[in-house]
């Protein structure tokens, strides 16, 4: 394939079909493309209409449009050739010219005679303008109303062939861009065009195809994936282990006529449904709680959990209880689990499932699951299964297609981050058997995912380990320039086209040690910045880097306080280090004074450091002078 | 949370006797662990010790629900046993009915148990005796109350009932409203 011009690749004509469809203003590009034959039988009809309607158009004249002036220009030069043969017209033509035919009428004088209305002075010769390919056609292009980033695109074809011919010529291209690229068009026009067009064909909104799909899918997955969005995952059962066993299940459900089969080696307990005659959601082994309807994802966070017998476990984001449950069976009973959600609607599904599924170590509270750390902080496990934009279950909720926006990822994001950071806190790094928190959604978007896991690795003190499953796409450690923390790669991502499953993500942190590292950490907030996607809704961010450094002093002036050779310190004469509050007011207001110029903090910074160091250094040696 | 009053435990080992008999005792001793009743906005909840514990660390207008609900007082002060109290119950039912298999359904749905139904009942059940209903593998589906004794019921006509539903399993999804 040879180069090809973008221009005509966006310009692509629309299909035959769809020219029926223009309307009255785009008559003279139909005429410009009518062969020769059918000219003259257009400008005979013409002529024939104008002889029947003479009087009638004198006084109905309309509007002179554009239109008008060809086609008078038309009967002008070819009404004297008058072949009866050439009557017989083709369907399509027929069906284009009557079109034409009842929007195009022609000015006419009072005496009858046609008056040609040449708008153009310096009008070409009729044979240059009758060409196949429009170089400026009228209906509207891609190019004219393509908008970067957001909205929707208006394009003229709502024909489906054209925009999947489209679609592939475009990855073609950037298949091999070097080759088959036009020379003047970057890629991003390439990449703009291809989103909007699979915006079109599959209903998303641009952002989402654009920023998020395209962001992290390759171009050979891409395609994978919207198509998997349109079709249904599998319906997956797991088996209540406190009331029945797997296989019992599967025969019972048999003997009601359902086709299934067990659904891994990686699970005990899941069973896939082909066909079932009967309603799952209401048979007698539903209803005795003998198994529950939960998709295969679902399933994984709960693995990865792995929750022991008499452990304390708590379920931050609970409804509608399915993986609560799951963690009840998995610890037989025993122990307690707490099962808390914030919606008090919600909460009823998690009694009810709970209830039916005969698990009796549940504790059900209504919290707001930040706020769960206040008044518990041991426990020995905690899942956040948080609240999240479901970019990975677009198969069962569509809506999810044209509903989220850049504002409503991030929104999410930062909700996310301040669940996980709860999470972590109410859960106890001294624990015997456990100090594990995992965090999952079921969306596929870096900023929820990745982003927020990154955010707790470097607020508190805890690690990622390895999440127990065995399949499953590794988190990024890097993507489009932002960088995480290097063992990212220990998360698990799930994606529709290539498990089959519903899009989920699933770390598991193992804490380290119940202390928060101190505020004001300058890699800290880089990290931040770099992890940042768009500063527009972060100003807390922006203010927390402008304040880190003003905290950055304070802790570092703290330090020095602390270590506190005060003897030392108020020989230096150093105001800013003693205690007394009037110095604390004079710290503060020279820290205000400080914000304004930069070199001030700067200085600042670096001597404090300094100073740091060196009380440090003799602390030191104090200390090895007392072991001595 | 609060525990029960003297006659508040009353009327509930009254009711549970009822479907039962004396096995009261069996359900507060254990072999794993002490079990205990309490009540919280008006129903009663059977929990183990520890679970109980912690959810009194839960503050009043917070906390939905712990261990098991067994039923709720009503503003008269009676109790009514709510199907989720089944799997405490079951296990120590002393008088059974097994459902044929095309009753089940029927029973699901709220209706009561025809002689046409009837699959099994356990010997010497006495009439408006509370019974644990079973379907035919033995998973138990509801309470009910016997409308006829044992020995009527080999006797009556099909079309009669000879229980009354109570509650049902097919309660988890009707009236998914009156759990809490």
């Amino acid at each position: 394939m040879g180069k090809r011009d973008f221009k005509t690749l966006q310009e692509k004509r629309p299909g035959r079909k769809s020219r029926k469809q223009k309307d009255p203003t785009e008559v003279q590009t139909s005429a410009k493309l009518l062969s020769r034959k059918s000219k003259t039988r257009f400008a005979k009809r013409l002529a024939k209409k104008r002889e029947l309607n003479s009087t009638e158009e004198r006084l109905e004249s309309g509007e002179s449009v554009n239109g008008k002036s060809e086609a008078s220009r038309l009967t002008h030069d070819w009404v004297e050739s008058d072949d009866e043969g050439e009557d017989t017209a083709l369907d399509i033509e027929k069906e284009s010219s009557e079109s034409d035919e009842s929007d195009g009428e022609l000015v006419e004088e009072e005496d009858g005679t046609d008056r040609v209305e040449s708008f153009d002075e310096d009008s070409e010769p009729l044979d240059d303008e009758y060409t196949d390919e429009p170089t400026e056609p009228s209906s509207k292009s891609v190019s004219t109303n393509l908008q970067l980033g957001g909205g929707t695109i208006e394009t003229s074809t709502p024909d489906l062939e054209s925009l999947t011919a489209r679609i592939k010529e475009t990855m073609e291209v950037l298949s091999d861009f070097k080759s088959r690229r036009d020379p003047d068009t970057p890629r991003g026009d390439y990449l703009d065009l291809l989103a909007a067009d699979l915006a079109n064909y599959y209903n998303y909104n641009t952002y989402l195809i654009r920023d998020v799909i395209m962001e992290i899918f390759p171009l050979n997955e891409l395609l994978e994936f919207l198509e998997a969005n349109e079709v249904d995952r599998p319906v997956t059962l797991r088996t209540n282990t406190l009331k029945t066993r797997r296989r019992e299940l599967a025969q019972a459900l048999i003997g009601r006529g359902v086709n299934l089969d067990p659904l891994g080696d990686w699970t005990k307990v899941g069973l896939v449904v082909f066909d079932s005659p009967v309603p799952l959601g209401a048979t007698p082994e539903y209803l005795a709680g003998h198994y529950v309807l939960q998709g295969a994802s679902s399933l994984l966070p709960v693995v990865a959990l792995a929750p022991q017998e008499r452990e304390k476990v708590l379920d931050a984001c609970a409804a509608p209880g399915m993986k609560a449950s799951y963690i009840a069976q998995l610890m037989r009973n025993t122990g307690v689990l707490f099962a808390n959600d914030a919606s008090k609607e919600r909460i009823r599904a998690v009694l009810g499932n709970l209830h039916r599924l005969g698990v009796s170590n549940a504790v059900v509270t209504n919290l707001d699951a930040r706020n769960v750390h206040r008044s518990n902080r041991n426990f020995d496990r905690v899942l956040v299964d948080a609240p999240c934009s479901g970019t990975g279950i677009i198969a069962k909720d569509p809506s999810v297609k044209t509903s989220k926006s850049q504002e409503d990822i991030l929104g999410l994001a930062a909700l996310q981050k301040e669940l996980l950071l709860a999470a972590i806190d109410a859960c106890d790094a001294k624990s015997r058997t456990g100090g594990y928190v995992v965090y999952s959604t079921c969306s596929i978007t870096v900023e929820e995912n990745e982003w927020v896991v990154d955010c707790a690795l470097r607020r508190r003190d805890v690690k990622l380990v390895a999440t127990g499953i065995h399949f499953g796409s590794p988190g990024f450690t890097q993507i489009r320039g932002r960088r995480f923390h290097p063992t990212m790669n220990l998360a698990k991502r799930f994606y529709p086209h290539k498990q089959n499953m519903d899009g989920f993500f699933v770390a598991k942190l193992k804490k380290l040690s119940n202390d928060k590292p101190k505020a004001g950490n300058k890699v800290e907030e880089e990290g931040d910045k770099v992890g940042q996607l768009n500063n527009n809704n972060r100003g807390e961010k922006r203010k927390l880097s402008e304040g880190g450094e003003g905290k950055k002093v304070k802790s570092a002036k703290k330090r020095k306080g602390k270590s506190g050779d005060k003897l030392e310190n108020n020989k230096e004469g150093n105001k800013e280090v003693s205690g007394d509050i009037k110095s604390k007011k004079r710290r503060r207001k020279k820290k205000k004074g400080d914000k304004e110029t930069k070199e001030g903090t700067d200085r600042l910074k670096a001597k404090l450091v300094m100073k740091a160091r060196h009380f440090a250094k003799k602390r030191n040696a104090k200390r090895k002078q007392m072991k001595k | 949370m609060r525990p029960l009053t003297d006659e508040e435990t009353k009327s509930v080992f009254e009711k549970l006797s009822k479907y039962i008999g004396d096995k009261v005792s069996a359900l507060i001793n254990r072999e794993d662990g002490d079990y205990c009743f309490r009540l919280h906005n008006d129903r009663v909840f059977y929990a183990s010790h520890n679970v109980m514990k912690q959810a009194a660390t839960i503050d009043h207008d917070h906390l939905a629900s712990f261990g098991t609900c067994l039923g709720k007082f009503t503003k008269t002060k009676r109790f009514r046993l709510h199907v989720t109290a089944l799997d405490v119950v079951a296990p120590l039912a002393k008088h059974k009915i097994w459902l044929k298999p095309g009753a089940e359904q029927s029973f699901l749905y709220g209706n009561h148990v025809l002689k046409s139904g009837l699959g099994r009942v356990s010997e010497n059940t006495p009439q408006y005796q509370g019974v644990v209903v079973y379907s035919m593998n033995d998973t138990p589906v509801g309470f009910g109350v016997s409308a006829k004794s044992t020995q009527e019921c080999r006797r009556t006509d099909p079309m009669s009932t000879v229980a009354f539903n109570q509650a049902d399993v097919g309660l988890y999804v009707r009236g998914e409203d009156t759990l809490i």
